[in-house]
């Protein structure tokens, strides 16, 4: 398994190709998993990230898999575009054996350290002071890998962004964090919670470089990771990136989101990072016009297949819940 | 009399409250606008305006604060929390802020705030949003602690938790939030805290619960066979009704307490030290508890069943203890469990 998930790595690295392929392997990952949940195969709830396929992708492949990632519950995206099969992915959404970390997490808990994912966390902004103690662990080992902490527009107004990004600021630690402003927390717009209109500005408090980056671009998107990991690794501290995107889908599974006003999902759809993202390549000559559609069918194919080894998969046993309570 | 789900019984109360006292207000995360994640302030903004019922950013810290500075100087605020676990960025406001006013201004500074939760598992939230957490609480002098079990207490004890000058936290089992039940509104309807209901009434055995596990044990109550119980619901954790739990151990001679948190802390330990301390006398069989596991709330629907305790595992565990006057084994100790 795990030379297989560096594989997938490895090649969103590499190639941009692989890069648009994984986003539509999000992407039909995300819609079936939605389709799950709405007929009743899934217990609990569920976060997707359809829409905000750029920044997963445009992240990871600027990382190494020696970096470490904190990522959020809506982080499908991010753990498949780290490497993370459908199969681990899925599995772990519908709780069985088959799911990164056995089934017993669900949809809010992937993890998989060997590309470099701690567990998730379903707590909004956990992640920020955690990743900035990844990075000490790189800057006390003399390593020159990187820390990473992914959270959306909503966690930059918890105590713990603060105290997180401050920390690692004074202590000029080796991390990137990395807000996806996909316009809402929850059911509120960021309008109503946030009194400025660029998170990235909050760098400024801090003395670090903050950026704001086009997540519907997953070329931007790397480019800009890419350039932090770099400061970075040279030494020179943490930055702030905001990457506008949009989420697609209501928050979680229960959402039709009505509070969106008229037109507004279209107009983000118009500049939707896949179809953007395909044209690009075809422009460039790297895809052919069917390979657009061959791709799409390939995938969904395998997602399918993977969907279906799930449900053959088995559940965790009783013996599960007593395992790994402690080290 | 109403017939109303529990949540609308939460939404009543908050809102009898406010129509009674322009002090109370409300705040949390998409409680106003979105009406409440659990529909549990269904129809407040639009009665009482944006002034008194607002929407918080994601900052439990910030606004759980700001309900104790804004109860310090004379408003009732009634805050949301989402998902008891978020308590936890938000903890020091509450236990060592709150809750230590009254002692550290001599008197002077009353707190009269609420903070409501919704708790526990039984909806495949996974270990990070299924917990109760009352552990986390229980201890804290100077904090009261309600748990809600249905519909009718909703309404009574949150009216009287936003009447109470002390920091008040309301726990709300989730689970419950859609069930119906008859409520009893206006003033008639509200329940004193620290007096604990006895909604059924028999002769072998103290059951007591609090929160989502009234249900469990009245389940397990309806379903006996050759015995019968008290089922009391105590309604109030801290201060807890003492007398109500003695005077029924001291009939029945015998108690098992049922609790939806770990076995290791739950709050039954204190229950069962003080009946033992207090009417060992009166005892025919050693008082057990019946827990969830010292484990984390698992995702699987039908482990997260098998971690809550339900009716049926409570009436097998009486019946064993009035069959042998011994405490049996908790499930997990059992043999063949685990596989
Ligand atoms: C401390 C805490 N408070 C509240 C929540 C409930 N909650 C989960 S996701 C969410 C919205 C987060 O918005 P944002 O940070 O923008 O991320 P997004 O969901 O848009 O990816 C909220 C309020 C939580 N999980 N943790
Ligand atoms: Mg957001």
């Amino acid at each position: 398994m795990s030379s297989d998930v560096l594989a997938r790595r490895e090649a969103v690295r590499s190639d941009r190709t692989a890069r648009y392929e994984r986003m539509v392997e999000i992407r039909t990952l995300e819609d079936a998993v939605r389709g799950l949940f709405a007929e009743g195969l899934v217990h609990g709830t569920t976060h997707t990230c359809q829409g905000q396929e750029a920044v997963a992708v445009g992240v990871a492949s600027a990382l190494r898999p020696t970096d470490t990632v904190c990522c959020t519950y809506r982080g499908h995206g991010h753990a498949m575009a780290l490497g993370m099969t459908p199969l681990q992915v899925c599995g772990e959404i519908m709780g069985r054996v088959v799911g990164s970390i056995g089934g017993v997490g669900g949809s809010m808990h992937l993890c998989d350290t060997s590309i470099g994912l701690l567990p998730t966390f379903a707590i909004v902004g956990a992640g920020v002071p955690v990743a900035a103690g990844a990075a000490l662990t790189a800057q006390v080992r003399g390593t020159d890998d990187v820390a990473v902490s992914l959270f959306g527009d909503g966690a930059a107004n918890i105590g713990a962004f603060h105290e997180g990004i401050n920390l690692a600021a004074i202590w000029k630690l080796p991390a990137i964090f990395i807000c996806e402003n996909n316009q809402y927390g929850e059911y509120s717009p960021i309008a109503t919670t946030t009194p400025i209109a660029n998170i990235a500005d909050r760098a400024g408090s801090y003395g670090i470089p903050g950026e704001v980056v086009d997540g519907q671009d997953v070329d931007a998107v790397n480019a800009a990771v890419e350039a932090a990991a770099a400061r970075a690794r040279a030494g020179d501290g943490p930055s702030l990136l905001e990457m506008k995107t949009y989420r697609y889908a209501g928050h979680s599974r229960s959402d039709t989101a009505p509070y969106r006003p008229e037109g507004e999902f279209d107009e983000w759809y118009e500049r939707d990072p896949i179809a953007t993202f395909g044209a690009r390549l075809v422009a460039e000559g790297l895809l052919a016009e069917s390979d657009v559609d061959a791709i799409a069918a390939r995938i969904s194919g395998e997602v399918d297949a993977a969907i279906d080894e799930v449900k053959a998969a088995a559940s965790p046993g009783v013996a599960s819940m007593f395992e790994n309570i402690l080290a | 009399m109403a017939r109303m789900r529990m949540n609308q019984a939460i939404a009543a109360a908050i809102a009898d409250e406010m129509r009674e006292n322009p002090d109370v207000v409300v705040f949390g995360e998409d409680v106003a606008v979105a009406e409440g994640p659990f529909k549990t302030s269904d129809g407040l903004l639009a009665e009482f305006g944006p002034l008194r019922v607002r929407d918080t950013p994601i900052a439990e810290m910030g606004f759980m604060g700001a309900a104790v500075g804004a109860a310090a100087t004379g408003l009732r605020p009634v805050t949301e929390i989402m998902f008891v676990e978020f308590l936890g960025v938000a903890l020091d406001q509450l236990v060592t802020e709150a809750a230590k006013f009254s002692y550290l201004s001599g008197g002077v500074v009353k707190v009269p705030m609420v903070m409501r939760a919704s708790v526990g598992a039984g909806l495949g939230f996974g270990c990070q949003h299924s917990q109760v957490m009352e552990s986390w609480m229980v201890g804290a002098p100077g904090l009261k602690i309600v748990m809600i079990s249905g519909p009718h207490n909703a309404y009574g004890l949150t009216r009287a938790a936003i009447r109470d000058d002390n920091p008040v936290a309301v726990l709300e089992p989730r689970i419950l939030y859609a069930v119906r039940g008859d409520v009893t509104t206006g003033p008639e309807g509200i329940i004193p805290l620290g007096q604990a209901a006895t909604p059924v009434s028999g002769d072998d055995i103290t059951l007591v619960g609090c929160g989502s596990t009234v249900r469990t044990a009245l389940g397990a109550a309806g379903d006996a066979e050759g015995w019968t119980a008290d089922v009391i619901d105590l309604q109030t954790l801290q201060p807890w009704d003492t007398e109500a739990v003695l005077d029924s151990v001291r009939r029945t001679g015998r108690l098992a307490v049922v609790e939806e948190c770990p076995y290791s802390g739950g709050w039954g330990a204190d229950i069962v030290s003080t009946v033992v301390a207090e009417a060992f006398g009166d005892l025919s069989a050693p008082p057990i508890r019946i827990t969830a596991p010292d484990v984390h709330v698992p995702f699987g629907k039908e482990l997260e069943q098998r971690y809550l305790p339900n009716p049926e595992y409570v009436a097998g565990q009486v019946g064993e203890l009035l069959a042998t006057g011994e405490s049996p084994p908790h499930w997990w100790e059992r043999d063949g469990a685990l596989v």
